[in-house]
């Protein structure tokens, strides 16, 4: 059984053309067999795994209803909590921890929902980055090149699906962080309205950016894990106490009456021409020919950089005070760093970052759907520290984050969806919306795949 | 519009403050965090003198 696509196989289980035992252990398999080349995995839950679906067959088979997501097998980017498991945010200190005793909200509620924890998954130290070079752990390799990064900081989840090992994944994404990876490897990834999906259990870092989402290989499969993790979560202080709005519903609805534009500007320069090719693609499908300029998107970016590193070095404060080299060296003078910031930059940024959240959502009352690519270049070589783009070395590594950052940084919902470049290296195209219309996202999203435009690239 | 500082001076503003909030930074680590501090307060010049008119930004407290 070759897990690609979730919903494929919900169908064969409940129709009983096959078991959730047999599609958890053809997936364990795979892991087994591709994770120690691709490095996504840090905790396999092989036994855990097959006793969850185990319990699908037999609820199947007493009539009772098994979930939407029925046997499933799905893995989280290693700050989620896990009962049983020490949830490391892709660190060594965390890993002198105590064990987590329940899960997380968007965990315990994919399982409720009848989908199977395969296990836990690696990401840059504590969120901090973009290309998953994790030094305690590894970095994760791109399944389309295994001499390239997986991008970060959910580069597990991401390569997980991309490799065939599950059809759907849970990343963050504070400035970026399942949006870049998801793009880098050729599949799905959502990063809804800041507030939608509750946070509880699960290792923060950039507090006021801090979204989860899911990745996966197809539109249907991430409307359904989305509208599955959706709904007010007490345990939560920021997410929002607002109904469940499902998407999956709306796929079929087409986007003949959406407003689609192309942002210009900012999200029209500094990357190769081979990601503006992969945003005219997606804008032609749709017959979008409108440009909008959103302003001052370099100040939103160092606003964004500034309340993240402040933050991060709050959240990490002690550990930085006691015992600095058990950092990552990839994410500690970063931090360091952060930890020195005066505060009145830090309020300067939160002030900054609502001005722009007015400029923004009046470009956003005429238009539904936005396009704009996901990164500026398609996956960097493992260790690559700079790259060219339009004739400049660039860093490599904070620069994944150029179109991504501003959006986060303001909690617009955005969805990245694959599409094919001219390189066997995938590359994504942002669909971004106005605050809570991830329903709009859905609808233009399941377009692109219908026609052709959108399509995961899986490794398997 | 204040100027980027010197990477001397940031370094020197590190050795400074750092043990005075009780964190001692590795000297392994001192150019890498003066670097790192001096892009941060690069980015800082981005913002610091960008009008953004009497925008409130409280955190919304609600006992």
């Amino acid at each position: 059984v070759t897990p690609v696509d979730a919903l494929g196989l919900v169908a064969d289980v409940r129709a009983r053309r096959v078991t959730a035992r047999e599609v958890t252990a053809g997936a364990l398999d795979r892991v087994r067999a591709r994770d120690p080349s691709l490095n996504c995995f840090t905790a396999v839950l092989a036994e855990s795994a097959l006793r969850d679906a185990e319990a699908v067959d037999a609820a199947l088979a007493a009539g009772r209803e098994p979930g939407p997501l029925a046997g499933v097998p799905f893995a989280v980017k290693n700050l989620f909590d896990v009962a049983g498991l020490t949830t490391l945010a892709g660190s060594k200190i965390n890993a002198g921890h105590p064990q987590a005793t329940r899960d997380a909200t968007a965990v315990a509620r994919l399982r409720g929902a009848g989908a199977v924890l395969l296990g836990a998954l690696n990401m840059d130290e504590y969120a901090f980055g973009f290309t998953t070079e994790n030094s305690h752990y590894g970095p994760t390799r791109n399944p389309h090149d295994p001499a390239r990064v997986a991008g970060g900081s959910s580069g597990g989840s991401a390569a997980a699906v991309a490799g065939g090992l599950v059809p759907l994944a849970l990343g963050s994404d504070t400035n970026g962080s399942i949006r870049v990876p998801a793009a880098l490897c050729g599949i799905f990834g959502l990063k809804p309205t800041y507030g939608r999906l509750s946070r509880a259990g699960v290792a923060l870092f950039g507090i006021s950016f801090d979204h989860v989402g899911p990745l996966t290989t197809s539109v249907r499969d991430l409307a359904t894990a989305y509208d599955v993790m959706q709904g007010p979560d007490p345990a939560d202080p920021v997410c929002a106490d607002r109904p469940v709005e499902p998407c999956l519903p709306c796929l079929d609805e087409g986007a003949g009456d959406l407003r689609v534009a192309v942002a210009d500007g900012h999200f029209a320069s500094r990357g190769e021409p081979e990601v503006f090719a992969a945003v005219e693609s997606v804008a032609k499908a749709l017959g979008a020919v409108r440009r909008v300029t959103i302003p001052e998107n370099d100040r939103a970016r160092a606003a964004a950089t500034i309340i993240t590193a402040s933050e991060g070095a709050s959240l990490h404060m002690d550990d930085l005070k006691s015992r600095p080299m058990d950092f990552d060296p990839m994410t500690r003078d970063r931090f360091l760093a952060g930890a020195l910031l005066p505060a009145a930059l830090y309020v300067r940024a939160q002030q900054f970052r609502a001005w722009y959240r007015e400029r923004v959502g009046e470009i956003l009352s005429e238009i539904d759907v936005l396009l704009a690519p996901t990164t500026p270049f398609p996956a960097p070589r493992i260790g690559q520290e700079t790259i060219a783009v339009a004739g400049r070395q660039v860093p490599a590594r904070p620069m994944l984050g150029l179109y991504t950052q501003p959006l986060s940084f303001i909690g617009l919902p955005v969805i990245s969806v694959p599409v094919a470049g001219p390189t066997p290296l995938p590359l994504g195209v942002q669909l971004v919306a106005r605050p809570w219309n991830e329903a709009a996202l859905f609808r233009v999203a399941a377009v692109l795949e219908r026609v052709g435009v959108a399509a995961a690239r899986i490794a398997a | 519009v204040s100027a980027t500082p010197e990477l001397s001076d940031v370094a020197r503003y590190v050795d400074e403050a750092a043990p005075l909030l009780g964190l001692p930074i590795p000297p392994q680590c001192r150019e890498g965090v003066a670097r790192n501090l001096s892009g941060l307060l690069a980015a800082g010049l981005l913002i610091s003198d960008f009008p953004v008119g009497d925008t409130e930004t409280a955190p919304v407290f609600e006992p």
